[in-house]
């Protein structure tokens, strides 16, 4: 993957971002100048202790938390410059994020959660159901489509979570520590998952974790200590 | 996509059941209070109209003084009218039927152990006429008895029941001062007026029988006025008006010391009362219009939080602020509209059953029950749309880690 030439535009990349939260005193430097290159296919895994700023970087690639300096193009265009419906759009077309926290919707079925970026993406009710169930299935959930997430356990709802973030068919797939609460079983055949979708189809994936098992499954991996990327090697896997 | 957003908005009220009750609630208890406390307001101002008007619209009342209309009685600064007043009334006027002359006191009224203090009416046969009076029992005045001021008198029906109970009245004796009189009829009850008043609360008595042992003096405090048929209030009024004065001698450019009354302005001066209520029970429902408000401001404030990371996810999904906040915008209008709606019908329901309690014409106004569904559907609207607004332009992320 490193053999990609120069002259291309990489999908993501950071220039010098921070991301400072708080004045003075309590000022916390979560992102301290990351420079990043991310192209179209990889499969980048981030790792690093707590707090070092994992998903805070997240959260600025996913467009959903805007940098306090630096430079992010993505695909080459300055995201600082797109309006906030701008952002929407691409989150809505090219972004699909899993959160530390899941995030799903209460009182709202599996499935109605799946279907959620779909509304969005413009989908006919029948479209969406498809395509919902086909990611839960591939997260192995459709059994469960019709629960809500008070009733599923905390690996089941990662895993709708995770659904919801592939049933949209993004170009990118930002997610936070998706097997953080599945056995050893469940997280291999996510990440098998993953991978497969990283080589038939093309999609460029980002991953935070903070087992050594998962980021193998990666091409490449990210080290990320006090808000600055200490290694960026390639994978035992890659090498 | 507004389909979809109105689907979404439904979905948003099924999902939040219990938000969505509460919220409709406070919509209905503050329209239904509204429409059913100002209908039933404005319904007894209408039977307060439509009760004088039955008076007779042909009956005009002349009294001392310019202030009647303000309310309360005439200022005795004004001089009294005499029996001649009214008889020139009477005999030179061809647009007056009756004229009849009201002399009234406050006393007491004994019959052995009992008593009540009451109106003490002195006039003759022509006010029961004029009134529209009709005997329950006994007979009305004699000329003899009126001419010579026999110690005789008619009784009304509150008088009767509370002096004699069950017991026949006619023929018996009663004391009203140092007046001992006998009970020679009594009138059919009348009941009480629409203002709460007991129209049968009185005792009638000759008027020269008055003068002499009630008053001590000869004068005439009303007279009573019915028009002739076909002639307009207003033209009987004018002629009255010209007469008392002449009689009165007011010279040109002086004001009146006098006031003729028609039942229109009665009613007027009446309503006044009512529409004194009407704002009372208007306030009343202000009041609830009010708590139904910050019960569902409350509601909306309580789910900010919830949601306030609802619209984060939603954002991060790449739903653009806009849609959301037409999902939740559409989402506190069919809240709205539904408890708008039910408020209506409950309203209207409430103020018919109580319009047949207090038996008054039920009548529902337009105006009210928009102004009540206006109201609480801005402050649904208002307090559902805001927040989210707000939510809505933050970071997505901060929306998500909203607390
Ligand atoms: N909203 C916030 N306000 C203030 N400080 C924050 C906020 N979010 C994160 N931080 C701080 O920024 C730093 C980086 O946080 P971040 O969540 O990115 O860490 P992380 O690497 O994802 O950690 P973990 O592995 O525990 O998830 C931390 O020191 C954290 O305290
Ligand atoms: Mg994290």
């Amino acid at each position: 993957m490193n053999n990609v030439p120069a002259a291309k535009t990489p999908l993501i990349a950071l220039h010098r971002i921070t991301r400072i939260y708080g004045h003075g005193e309590t000022e916390v430097r979560a992102l301290d100048g990351v420079n990043l290159k991310i192209n179209k296919g990889e499969f980048v895994a981030i790792m690093g202790p707590s707090g070092s700023g994992k998903s805070t970087a997240m959260n600025v690639i996913g467009c959903l938390d805007s940098p306090t300096g630096g430079q992010y193009l993505f695909d080459g265009v300055e995201v600082a410059d797109l309006t906030q419906d701008q952002r929407a759009l691409l989150r809505r077309h090219y972004l699909g994020f899993v959160f530390q926290g899941y995030n799903l919707l209460a009182r709202t079925s599996a499935l109605q959660n799946v279907e959620l970026p779909l509304i969005y993406k413009g989908l006919l009710r029948a479209e969406r159901e498809a395509a919902a169930h086909e990611a839960l299935e591939k997260v192995g959930l459709a059994h469960r489509a019709l629960h809500d997430p008070s009733e599923l356990s905390g690996g089941q709802q990662q895993r709708v979570a995770i659904a919801r973030a592939l049933a949209g068919k993004p170009k990118v797939i930002l997610a936070d520590e998706p097997t953080g609460n599945l056995d050893t079983k469940r997280s291999a055949e996510i990440m098998e998952v993953l991978q497969h979708l990283n080589r038939t189809e093309g999609l460029t994936i980002i991953m935070v974790t903070h087992e050594e098992a998962m980021a193998q499954y990666a091409d490449r991996l990210i080290w990320m200590v006090d808000g600055r990327i200490e290694r960026d090697t390639p994978t035992q896997r890659a090498a | 996509m507004i389909w979809e957003t109105i689907k979404l908005a439904v979905q948003a009220i099924f999902r939040n059941a219990m938000r969505s009750f509460l919220t409709v609630l406070g919509i209905v208890i503050g329209v239904a209070a509204v429409i059913a406390m100002v209908t039933v307001g404005q319904g007894s101002t209408e039977q307060v109209t439509t009760d004088v008007e039955k008076l007779g619209s042909n009956v005009l009342m002349v009294l001392p003084g310019q202030d009647a209309m303000e309310g309360g009685p005439a200022s005795t600064a004004y001089s009294l009218f005499s029996i001649r007043d009214n008889d020139a009334v009477q005999d030179q006027l061809s647009v007056v039927d009756i004229a009849a002359p009201l002399s009234i006191a406050r006393s007491r009224a004994v019959f052995s152990n009992e008593n009540r203090r009451t109106d003490i009416v002195g006039t003759d046969n022509r006010y029961f006429q004029a009134a529209g009076w009709e005997l329950a029992r006994g007979r009305f005045f004699e000329t003899a008895e009126i001419q010579s001021g026999k110690p005789v008198c008619i009784l009304g029906e509150t008088v009767r029941s509370e002096l004699f109970g069950y017991a026949d009245p006619i023929g018996e004796t009663i004391r009203i001062k140092t007046l001992s009189c006998k009970v020679i009829g009594l009138l059919q009850s009348k009941g009480a007026s629409t203002f709460g008043s007991d129209q049968d609360d009185f005792v009638i008595m000759p008027i020269k029988t008055f003068h002499r042992r009630i008053a001590g003096n000869a004068d005439v405090s009303t007279i009573y006025v019915s028009v002739r048929e076909g002639v307009s209030t207003d033209r009987a009024k004018e002629e009255i008006e010209t007469l008392m004065r002449e009689i009165r001698r007011i010279g040109r450019g002086e004001d009146d010391d006098f006031t003729v009354m028609d039942m229109k302005q009665i009613a007027t001066m009446l309503s006044g009362i009512t529409d004194i209520l009407t704002g009372l029970l208007s306030a009343v429902a202000a009041v609830s219009l009010l708590v139904g408000g910050i019960g569902i401001m409350n509601i909306m404030l309580v789910s900010v939080t919830e949601r306030t990371r609802e619209i984060g996810i939603r954002l991060a999904v790449g739903a653009q602020a806009r849609q959301v906040l037409t999902q939740f915008l559409v989402e506190a209008i069919v809240l709205s509209l539904i408890g708008g709606l039910i408020g209506i019908v409950v309203g209207l329901a409430l103020a018919l059953i109580g319009a047949n309690m207090l038996s008054i014409p039920f009548t529902p106004d337009p105006k009210i029950i928009v102004l009540a569904f206006a109201f609480s559907a801005a402050v649904g609207v208002i307090f559902g749309y805001f927040p989210a607004r707000r939510a809505a332009r933050l970071n997505p992320i901060d929306a998500l880690r909203h607390e």
